[in-house]
């Protein structure tokens, strides 16, 4: 089946040049954007997460967070009752009653995120202004604010997009004559973001900052002479939150693998004039390393195919990593949203061949992963387990957000990731 | 608004999942925002189920809302009865589309569907999982049951049962089914149907035509149970066969319903647990204080065991679902203790550190309060996580359910002896206390204003946090109450800081201790 034969009549393309993308809409089998929190929380420590929302909204917390749930989490529910709904209470009221309760058993929390849920945004209960009444309250000690992790408007890795987009109002402005920084934009595991700054720093670029800070009330300054890579693909919203306030973005490759990693440092290194050689002699080691970690897995990896069913908006560049550097062959790439510009030059890597899709009507889709039977289907933990249970190998998709998997060290461990499923299917016996 | 981290229940509509997965060839349409799919994966992820459940999702999105979510809801209706051809929909909507208005009901009638479609009512905001999964049960039966089914003649033929109420995602049901089946075998009783596990639509139209009902999850097959006692005539089997007593009880109660001999079925001797719990080497489970929590129906029949069967103290019992509270408050008024009805694991927490118990039988959660407080603990109840949906053979019903039982609650205490002796020994050589439980290493606890930046291990706290800042204690006294073991030293503290108060003791000395002890002493 060729690519162009699946395109449907809505899937016609603005530009030329530009590649054909299957949209579809249906069933989603995909988590909604409060699922952002379970990682957020652990970056930002200062940080509480506060769902005002319905049972299910709790218990997907709970579900998706496993057993993290019971280390006195820095999130939870505010749970709207029959009573909140038939207009009993006035639900600011109750807001406000359990907002209080709240800081007062947490008095370690700086900043407190009133996160939107499907239930709250179809009352249309306004948390930006409970956010602005609670803040005035509780301000300078908690800063209060808000953003929509609901399914309706957000797909999974999006939660954070609108969680960091809240935090750009509030990022201090640098003057129109300060000189030129950076800022690295997408959370990511502290040893990765570590190893960056660390390289960064060797490269000369000295005024590196990060959204999210490990601190939400340490915000890094942002001002016309701001240039900003953006860590992952999933940050449309908050990329143009940066514009807005004369940030501009540095166009790369995102961090995945030897060639994303060097691509996207090279972004860097460009805006701020480093020396060619200096670029190389700084990069090289990790490099080298990249390939060597990488190079184990290659056997194991290279001419198999792989399909992504849509879940992060990690799959284009993921897609872009696995057929470069380790020669697989993407059948179809599914993204839950797609990017244009940012994606552009991953797009632009992916062979012909492979099928882009955008959306999904999950039955269909799954109809086109039996007729193309890939040797490795990278999909949701609801769809896993029956995909294997028909024979197809799958890898769940939700590790490769908790895992560092950026940077040049990580990109063995990334490589990895893919490989261990196919393996275990070989060395499994019964 | 209620401030909630952690939920013993889902809503609803998942309750209605268990019971759309358990079924063969029924089907849910459910009404539900982009992002409710989540609880497939408690499906194939928790139970490990090689088929998606049986679910088929509106997923309507924001720019959805201004225009006809109702449509979207009739194509996925629609789509789904080409695609799976089932015998029977259910039709519902989740928390969200409750709030939108669509009605699914109305909206599945006017569509000439192929098959029965079954709308469903579930107040999201009110009710929760169990109620959910039992108000499905019931309108799945009502729906389909057929009214003109007619009983033969009990003369010359072996008597019917329905079992009803083993469900998806339910705390060993799969394995308490063989063991009930079982007992069926031995007393010459056929099973009409097992629903919802494994039955279809179809299946479901001949549930008039056996002569009484098993209500083995009365949170799950209460309603329907009602429902067919007086529509059908069908008496229905309330005792639940958790324990050697308890099974007993069933067997002759359902020997009594079918006429039938009970004595093969209470002649198995495949009972360990009577000499177990006799042999000299549980002798020291006597008296040993448990806190009991869980659903209501396992959080009863653990307090049974745990008095009858294994000598325990019972000194807590509660339970989480509301709708059945009234069967734990009797039986916390047999045991003499305050029945604990609440869906707030602090209140849970609270009640345990109050307790302070020896051994705690609860969900997941009270397994989590238990390591946090370093005390045993045993998983008696749903909810519960991967590891409670085993490989293995491991029923909590019938006499084999009695052997697993006492195997999976004594094993935590035996840990619990090891721990002791590791902790009489520590002054000896490298024991140090700072070591801390070895089985639990990884949670040491922590203070409790702590947050994610205090994991500093090397200062370990108290495993019980103390009642009081312990100025009263010299500092004789509080050497000697460190060598008490661990698990037991919160409690002796609290008593002998009780004691003293009572005794208007200034000051806690040795002899304040050891007189606390005595008083104590049982």
């Amino acid at each position: 089946m060729s690519a162009a034969s699946t395109l449907t009549g809505c899937a016609t393309p603005s530009e030329t040049a530009q590649r054909p993308v299957l949209r579809e809409r249906g069933q989603r089998e995909v988590f909604c954007g409060l699922t952002g929190i379970v990682w957020l929380h652990r970056k930002m420590q200062d940080a509480f997460f506060l769902v005002v929302g319905s049972r299910t909204c709790a218990h997907l917390l709970q579900s998706a967070a496993g057993v993290m749930i019971f280390a006195e989490p820095r999130f939870a529910t505010a749970i709207m009752e029959e009573r909140d709904l038939a207009g009993m209470v006035d639900c600011q009221d109750e807001l406000d009653r359990v907002v209080g309760r709240l800081l007062e058993r947490r008095p370690d929390i700086k900043t407190l995120f009133l996160v939107g849920s499907c239930p709250s945004e179809v009352i249309k209960l306004d948390l930006a202004k409970a956010a602005e009444r609670l803040g005035a309250q509780h301000m300078p000690a908690v800063r209060i604010l808000n953003y929509s992790g609901s399914g309706i408007e957000t797909t999974f890795t999006q939660g954070e997009d609108a969680c960091l987009a809240a935090l750009v109002p509030e990022m201090p402005a640098a003057s129109p004559d300060a000189p030129q920084d950076l800022l690295i934009v997408g959370s990511l595991p502290d040893i990765v973001e570590d190893q960056f700054l660390r390289l960064f720093a060797q490269l000369g670029i000295e005024r590196v900052g990060c959204l999210p800070a490990r601190n939400a009330r340490d915000l890094p300054s942002i001002g016309p002479n701001t240039r900003y890579l953006l860590a992952q693909p999933f940050l449309a919203e908050t990329a143009m939150a940066l514009e807005t306030r004369g940030a501009q973005r540095l166009d790369a490759l995102f961090p995945f693998g030897a060639e994303g990693t060097t691509s996207w440092l090279k972004a860097a290194a460009d805006a701020f004039d480093v020396d060619e050689m200096h670029f190389n002699r700084v990069i090289a080691p990790g490099r080298e390393r990249a390939k060597r970690a990488i190079s184990h897995a290659k056997a194991q990896l290279e001419g198999k195919r792989i399909s992504f069913l849509p879940d992060s908006q990690l799959e284009v560049p993921l897609a872009r990593f696995l057929a470069t550097e380790l020669d697989m062959v993407p059948v179809e790439v599914g993204t839950p949203y797609l990017h244009r510009s940012h994606c552009a030059q991953e797009l632009d890597l992916i062979p012909p061949s492979a099928r882009i899709s955008e959306g999904q009507d999950v039955e269909r889709q799954l109809d086109r992963v039996r007729a193309d039977k890939p040797d490795l289907t990278v999909c949701g933990l609801g769809l896993a387990n029956p995909l294997e249970s028909e024979g197809l190998s799958t890898k769940w998709a939700i590790e490769l957000v908790f895992s560092p998997i950026h940077g040049f060290d990580q990109a063995g461990d990334l490589a990895e990731l893919f490989a261990r499923p196919l393996r275990r299917r070989d060395v499994l016996e019964v | 608004m209620q401030l909630s981290v952690w939920t013993y229940e889902g809503p609803p509509h998942v309750g209605a999942m268990r019971v759309a997965t358990a079924m063969e060839k029924l089907h849910y349409v459910l009404h539900a925002p982009q992002g409710d799919t989540y609880a497939d994966l408690l499906f194939t992820m928790i139970e490990r189920r090689a088929k998606r459940p049986p679910v088929t999702y509106t997923t309507f999105e924001a720019r959805d809302l201004g225009k006809d979510t109702a449509e979207l809801f009739q194509t996925a209706a629609r789509e789904a009865a080409e695609r799976f051809e089932p015998q029977a929909m259910i039709v519902g909507a989740s928390c969200t589309a409750e709030l939108i208005q669509d009605d699914p009901a109305g909206l599945s009638e006017a569509m000439d569907l192929p098959c029965p479609a079954i709308p469903l009512e579930l107040p999201s905001y009110q009710r929760k999982e169990n109620w959910g999964a039992a108000e499905t049960f019931y309108q799945i039966v009502r729906s389909l049951a057929d009214k003109k089914v007619v009983r033969l003649d009990r003369e010359g033929r072996a008597a019917r049962a329905n079992i009803l109420g083993p469900c998806a995602l339910g705390f060993r049901h799969r394995d308490d089914l063989v063991e009930i089946r079982k007992i069926l075998g031995a007393l010459g009783v056929e099973v009409n149907l097992v629903a919802p596990l494994g039955a279809t639509p179809q299946d479901i139209t001949q549930i008039g035509a056996a002569d009484f009902n098993i209500v083995l999850y009365p949170e799950i097959a209460d309603e329907a149970a009602r429902w067919l006692e007086k529509t059908f005539d069908q008496p229905a089997i309330r005792s639940i066969p958790i324990g050697v007593g308890a099974t007993s009880a069933f067997i002759t109660d359902v020997a009594e319903l079918a006429g039938a001999d009970p004595t093969p079925a209470l002649g198995d001797n495949h009972s360990r647990m009577p000499w177990w719990s006799r042999s000299v080497d549980s002798t020291y489970l006597t008296g040993k204080r448990v806190f009991i929590f869980g659903d209501a129906t396992h959080a009863v029949a653990a307090a049974r065991i745990a008095r009858d069967e294994l000598g325990f103290e019972v000194c807590g019992l509660g339970c989480y679902n509301r709708e059945f509270a009234r069967e734990v408050r009797a039986a916390a008024k047999e045991y003499g203790v305050e029945p604990l009805i609440t869906d707030d694991h602090l209140a849970v927490e609270e009640a345990i550190a109050a307790a302070s118990p020896e051994l705690v039988l609860g969900t997941q959660m009270e397994r989590h309060i238990a390591k946090r407080l370093g005390l045993p603990c045993a998983v008696i109840s749903s909810p519960v996580h991967v590891q409670d949906f085993p490989a293995r053979h491991s029923p909590q019903m019938g006499f084999e359910g009695a052997n697993v039982i006492f195997d999976t609650w004594v094993h935590p205490l035996v840990m619990g002896l090891e721990e002791h002796l590791l902790t009489m020994f520590r002054e000896d050589f490298e024991f140090s206390d700072e070591a801390g439980p070895s089985h639990h290493a990884a949670h040491t606890p922590r203070s409790s204003t702590g947050s994610a930046q205090s994991a500093n291990a090397d200062r370990p706290e108290e495993p019980i946090v103390a009642a009081n800042d312990g100025s009263i204690w010299t500092s004789e006294a509080e050497r000697e109450l460190k060598k008490i073991p661990f698990f037991v030293r919160g409690k002796a503290r609290r008593n002998t800081e009780a004691f003293a108060l009572d005794q208007g003791r200034a000051e806690i000395d040795l002899e304040t201790l050891y007189d606390a002890k005595a008083h104590y002493a049982r």
